[in-house]
């Protein structure tokens, strides 16, 4: 310990290392900016086949172009192929912003930030599954959103503080959605596309550009 | 207000290591060599240095057929850090009002 200047770099090596060995900070602004795009794509196709009001709670019961099954089987189809895409972004941006700054995608944080954000993302998907099988369809647009932004309240421990935010967020525009199940469609556009494209952009701006 | 410096964290190497177990609950080898980008060597005597102090455990476990070693601070350890910080904050602290005299 020879000087305070010197102790002071040490102290500051120090704070990084926590921060690093116990959070996750590869995740990228892009990821959320393309995750955005993808779902606002998604609800635009959706828009275009179904009309909006067929998902919502009186709209259920006439249903004039397509049949139940059909539309099931459609929405089931687009919210997959949305999800897909989705996460191959994600991944994807994250791998590449893990490689700049030359740490591992594949490590002990990351495996608990995986962890923590699958149980709720999981059990939220049967959920939706078991209303699907139900017949329940205008559930599962509120749900997704409870449901993941959830996910990702519990997952921000593992990560910067911002996600918590994006998470309750998601979480009140899927109880509102609940009680306005005419904009499902709406709703579920705002939260899936423009919340992750504003705090995809909010991100890049704030960790990815600096370095 | 030296004598709080403590010696078993007098390495850089040693500082690192504590710091990610004081926020992590236990890491294997090969977690704390990539966090703290040590040689095997290097991080193995550090490690037993720290272990001999008592300020960090070892447990040996089999993953499959692989033998997987993971460390945490003892509850010892995490004192002993911990004022050593203090120590380092406050003689920080000094320095800085000497500067301003």
């Amino acid at each position: 310990m020879d000087s305070p200047n010197q102790s002071l770099e040490t102290l500051t090596e120090i704070r990084d290392l926590m921060q690093r060995s116990s959070k996750f900070l590869s995740l990228s602004g892009l990821s959320g900016i393309f995750a955005g795009i993808v779902a606002l794509a998604g609800a635009l196709v959706a828009y275009l086949r179904l009309k909006t009001d067929a998902l919502s709670y009186d709209g259920m019961s006439n249903v004039s172009a397509l049949t139940r099954g059909e539309m099931m089987r459609f929405v089931l189809l687009d919210g997959t192929i949305v999800l897909i895409l989705a996460l191959i972004f994600g991944v994807f941006f994250t791998i590449r912003k893990a490689r700049q700054s030359g740490q591992s995608v594949w490590n002990n944080t990351s495996k608990r930030l995986v962890f923590s954000l699958m149980i709720p993302l999981v059990t939220g998907g049967i959920f939706c599954l078991a209303m699907f099988y139900r017949g329940i369809l205008w559930v599962s647009f509120p749900a997704t959103l409870i449901f993941y932004g959830l996910a990702l309240l519990n997952a921000s421990k593992y990560t910067v503080r911002d996600v918590e935010y994006l998470g309750i967020c998601e979480v009140i525009l899927g109880l509102i959605s609940l009680f306005m199940t005419g904009y499902n469609l709406l709703v579920w556009a705002l939260g899936f596309g423009v919340l992750h494209i504003v705090y995809g952009t909010f991100m890049y701006f704030k960790y990815d550009r600096k370095r | 207000m030296l004598e709080h410096f403590n010696k078993a964290f007098e390495s850089k190497a040693r500082l690192g290591i504590m710091s990610v177990l004081m926020v992590n609950e236990s890491l294997s080898f090969n977690a704390l060599k990539e966090l703290l980008q040590l040689t095997d060597g290097n991080l193995a005597t550090h490690l037993r240095a720290l272990e001999e102090q008592g300020y960090v455990s070892v447990q040996k476990q089999f993953v499959g057929r692989k033998p997987n070693t993971t460390y945490a601070a003892t509850d010892e350890g995490r004192t002993a850090f911990s004022q050593h910080l203090n120590a380092l904050e406050a003689f920080i602290r000094s320095g800085a009002v000497q500067e301003t005299k």
